[in-house]
């Protein structure tokens, strides 16, 4: 067994040199030699049928060198959906078209509908400006219950209808969920609201196309959580270009929490347009357009309800949804609000019966997808607010009735009514932290003292579940996926000992360059500064499916331990021969092959030195060299769960909610570097508090986004959130992968908004206001508002 | 075009420049010092700071020809040689960042925090950092790692 010298430690990252120092080469610091600029047209309308694009203006502007409109794309493909989802009656969803560029109609704010290329950037704006657009404005769709209706506007004709698919989960289970609650001894419904959000990931998108008309291949550059997605994606469906053509590479990027997971129009843009002009075609998106085009998050609007015993037992949970899909399915769009978020409505509660039914429909919005926690944090939200309700219409303590309803440790693995098998966990064990580190005994006297001071003190709890490192193939494929959902590793020892591992996970912040060496360095019994991970680049990694989805160390991670133990098998079989023994005698341990019972060993570096001059090698066993790659398909989901307690103060003359104290305690099985897990909580928590306080995509009745920049769109800055007490010492390690690992990089973001919330309905009622429900983001109007009756 | 001369991260440079042409274009174009980054465009992110005549100045916000004459130090100026500049040590030892974007203008904010305020409390760091956002690192850390480069023992705010 390795040892843990690296694995469990805080290591300090290795990548940090580069950013500190302002050396990170992200996507738009790199410049190619004869690169031109790409700005785009976009509507300004929500719904316009488009009648002309007169672009003889614009191509007369300086610096002009070629002009692209949806014309020009009507022969290629278009971005699919990539997952397909039935609706309750057995048909297929409906599918709408998504050109390259907007042919036609222009469907939302921000959709493009013409691209000009020119030698500068400003000259490429500047002439998007001389561009004749004839666009006739029609009536957008913009509320998901109107667009239902009879009569209303379509956003895409050819489908005839603006609902996506209308999903039962699971279907079979409809009329005994329906039947507990005609008998259930008490009933709680609320009806929320999921708001809208924008990513926001710091680096805007960006992409440059390279057409080599010598060997009529490409190379894209692009902000991308996952290069050989969108290569994929490009070739076999947009562009038709061959797989080998086309090289994706995904250099540091600057955060994505999802935004960077789909293929968006602009990257075949500039790779189309490299071809026709021959040189480079660079993109960098302004903060402006990434408001109007990055795939948003959530965008549900509920009605939960629960059925239980007069003592809080759960019987029944049924829940109806309409998710909002925006204006074209993105790839991943459809999954959302289905196989990511249905499936978890059992939560951590073993409840018998669980009903979900999600109706997804198009508007002229902005397309919305997977966003940190994608669909997790929409059931979270509901459950655990809903469940606040509950306790507190049955007079039960809020941690007491989550506790009486707990999956039990012994119940594991426990099979949910909603299709998912826990394999671990102990969530009690994890309410037992959070009760210890909020001090949640002492919660009374820090009331008191708010109250003194004229404040509302509230405490909220919330438990959250999550199912990640996304995930078992054949499960993903049986429910719709149109993917498989493995990870791949390929582990090089050098010849002089030295390890590169190249990897189809992508770091965009989460510290793989740091994490992987830690495990391939106590499983070769070799320092950490020894192996290096190259990611990021489809012509040097194997094809992996790319981070997401709390997926990197649970999937990848994995493909990278069994790569290695290949490797260890292998340099048995090079060290037997070096020993004169045969290779099951070996024993590897601590970076050194020995024979037990004698003297005879030889340490890894000297076997990699050997790997690679066979002089006297038995070519007919044994290979030279010392590579070995593994894929990884996972045998289930992974399960992090824990345990959030929010404490805020509600300033009873303006509404205003400041959080006072953030307590989470997680489960995230076994932890590899715990200064990355703790970071990565730390960032979630802020996502979920900003969606819960202050965060908020609003359009107007014309289908305007009015939050379109930070002037308006309120991100969590530092004196937005206090300091954290994060805990990850409650460890059920994963049973089903080699390293125990669950996944981190979600959790903060599922479980915070309703323990957020929970704490300000629990403030207001403590100063005798009987609110029940506040929709996020819980504003100060808002907040004021409800204290008014 | 005008001709601007200026002095960066020590060095005398020159070059033409529009009128529109943005002090943070400046730099990462013609200059090459891509370190200084662009996160938004309405002067809210803090991406693109940097110090100008040793001010905290928002690159984005100043056009290259109202920076003629002036001393410009960016974020590949910190270090002396091989020796990093506390601030920059304090963010990798506490890991102040993640994917990175956000970090050459937190450090350049965090040094002209702690010239005028050696000895901040959370409280004003906080306050201070309210031009620099970050997506990543929910501010914990990197508040802690300022407080750690002004001297203050960091030890008793929770795990890092
Ligand atoms: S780029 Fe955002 S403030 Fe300058
Ligand atoms: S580290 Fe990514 S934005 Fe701050």
């Amino acid at each position: 067994m390795p040892k843990d010298n690296f694995v469990g430690q805080a290591v300090k990252r290795r990548e940090d040199q580069r950013f500190i120092t302002g050396n990170g080469r992200y996507t738009d610091d790199i410049n190619l030699q004869g690169q031109t600029f790409a700005a785009f047209a976009r509507s300004d309308v929500a719904a316009g049928v488009i009648n002309s694009i007169n672009t003889a203006k614009a191509e007369a502007m300086p610096g002009v060198v070629a002009v692209f409109t949806g014309e020009d794309f009507v022969e290629v493909g278009g971005n699919p959906a990539g997952w397909l989802v039935h609706s309750r009656d057995g048909e297929p969803m409906k599918e709408p078209k998504r050109p390259v560029l907007a042919h036609g109609k222009v469907r939302h704010v921000g959709d493009a509908y013409a691209a000009v290329i020119a030698e500068t950037p400003e000259q490429a704006r500047d002439a998007v400006e001389a561009l004749e657009a004839d666009i006739t404005p029609v009536a957008p769709v913009l509320n998901m219950k109107e667009a239902l209706a009879d009569g209303s506007p379509l956003v895409h004709d050819e489908i005839e209808t603006n609902m996506i698919y209308d999903w039962g989960w699971i279907e079979d289970n409809r009329a005994a969920v329906d039947e507990a609650f005609e008998s259930a001894p008490h009933i709680t419904t609320l009806e929320l609201v999921n708001n809208r959000l924008v990513p926001n990931a710091m680096e805007p998108r960006a992409s440059t196309g390279v057409y080599n008309p010598g060997t009529d291949e490409y190379t894209l550059y692009t902000t991308s959580q996952n290069p050989h997605v969108t290569r994929l994606l490009i070739c076999a469906f947009v562009m038709g270009i061959p797989e080998n053509k086309l090289t994706v590479i995904a250099p540091d990027v600057g955060g994505g929490f999802g935004s960077k997971i789909y293929h968006y129009g602009e990257e075949a843009l500039v790779l189309a347009a490299s071809k026709k002009l021959g040189r480079p075609v660079k993109w960098t998106c302004s903060r402006s357009e990434s408001f109007l085009t990055d795939a948003h998050g959530r965008d549900h609007v509920t009605k939960m309800e629960i059925a239980c015993e007069k003592d809080g037992t759960f019987l029944a949970f049924r829940t109806e949804t309409f998710a909002n899909m925006g204006a074209y399915l993105s790839n991943f769009s459809t999954s959302v609000p289905t196989y990511l978020h249905g499936t978890l409505m059992a939560g951590n509660y073993k409840v018998p019966l669980v009903y979900v039914n999600v109706k997804a429909v198009v508007t002229n919005t902005t397309p919305v997808d997977a966003y940190r926690g994608a669909g997790r944090p929409e059931a979270t939200f509901q459950l655990e607010r809903c469940i606040d309700k509950c306790a507190r219409e049955l007079g039960i303590d809020p941690i007491e009735i989550r506790r009486r309803n707990f999956v039990q440790p012994e119940d594991f693995p426990y099979m949910t009514p909603v299709g998912l098998e826990y394999d671990t966990g102990n969530y009690g064990a994890t309410m037992d932290i959070l009760e210890k580190n909020g001090d949640l005994a002492g919660f009374a006297a820090r009331r008191a003292e708010s109250e003194a001071n004229g404040k509302l003190r509230g405490l909220g709890i919330a438990s959250y579940i999550e199912a990640c490192g996304i995930a078992p193939s054949n499960v993903a494929g049986a429910l719709g996926a149109r993917v498989g959902l493995y990870d791949s590793a390929t582990v090089r020892v050098n010849a002089t000992g030295t390890v590169s591992v190249m990897v189809g996970a992508h770091s965009h912040g989460q510290g793989h360059e740091t994490a992987f060496p830690q495990i391939v360095a106590d499983r070769l019994g070799i320092d950490q500064s020894l192996i290096e991970i190259v990611h990021g680049d489809t012509s040097k990694i194997p094809f992996g499916m790319g981070t997401y989805g709390s997926r990197s160390l649970a999937v990848c991670g994995s493909a990278v331990v069994n790569a290695t133990d290949k490797i260890i098998t292998k340099a048995k079989l090079i060290a037997a021969h070096m020993m004169e023994a045969t290779g099951e005698e070996v024993e590897f341990e601590d970076g050194v092959f020995s024979i037990p019972g004698t003297n005879k060993n030889v340490p890894f570096g000297d076997v990699a030195l050997k790997a690679y001059i066979p002089h006297d090698f038995p070519l007919e066993h044994i290979e030279p060299g010392l590579e070995e790659t593994a894929f990884y398909d996972p045998a289930n989901f992974t399960y992090p769960a824990g345990a959030y307690a929010c404490e805020v103060e509600v300033d009873q003359e303006t509404g205003k909610v400041e959080v006072m104290a953030f307590t989470a305690a997680d489960d995230f099985g076994n932890v590899i570097n715990p200064m990355i897990v703790e970071g990565q909580v730390h960032g979630g928590l802020t996502q979920g508090i900003g969606q819960a306080l202050i965060e908020n995509a609003v359009y107007d009745d014309s289908g305007q986004l009015l939050s379109g920049s930070y002037m308006d769109y309120t991100m969590p800055r530092a004196d937005d959130v206090p300091m954290f007490s994060v805990d990850h010492s409650s460890i059920t390690a994963c049973t089903h992968n080699p390293l125990g690992v669950k996944g981190c990089g979600e959790a903060g973001a599922i479980g915070s908004p309703p323990a957020l919330v929970n704490a300000v309905i629990d403030a207001l009622n403590s100063g005798g206001h009987s609110v029940e429900h506040i929709d996020m983001p819980v504003t100060p109007a808002r907040v004021w508002a409800a204290m008014q009756g | 075009m005008s001709s601007v001369s200026m002095t960066v991260n020590g060095k005398a440079v020159s070059s033409d420049v529009e009128g529109r042409t943005l002090l943070v274009d400046l730099l990462r174009g013609p200059l090459g010092l891509t370190g200084t980054h662009v996160g938004c465009d309405t002067s809210q992110c803090g991406a693109c700071v940097v110090h100008v005549n040793g001010e905290a100045v928002k690159a984005c916000t100043m056009f290259a020809v109202e920076a003629d004459g002036a001393e410009v130090t960016t974020i590949e100026g910190m270090a002396d040689g091989d020796d990093l500049h506390p601030i920059q040590e304090a963010f990798r030892e506490h890991h102040g960042l993640q994917c990175g974007f956000c970090t050459p203008g937190m450090i350049m904010s965090a040094a002209a925090l702690l010239k005028e305020n050696p000895k901040p409390t959370e409280d004003e760091v906080r306050h201070y950092l309210e031009g620099n956002i970050c997506r990543c690192t929910g501010y914990h850390n990197i508040v802690k790692a300022i407080m750690a480069a002004s001297g203050q023992d960091v030890s008793a705010i929770a795990a890092e």
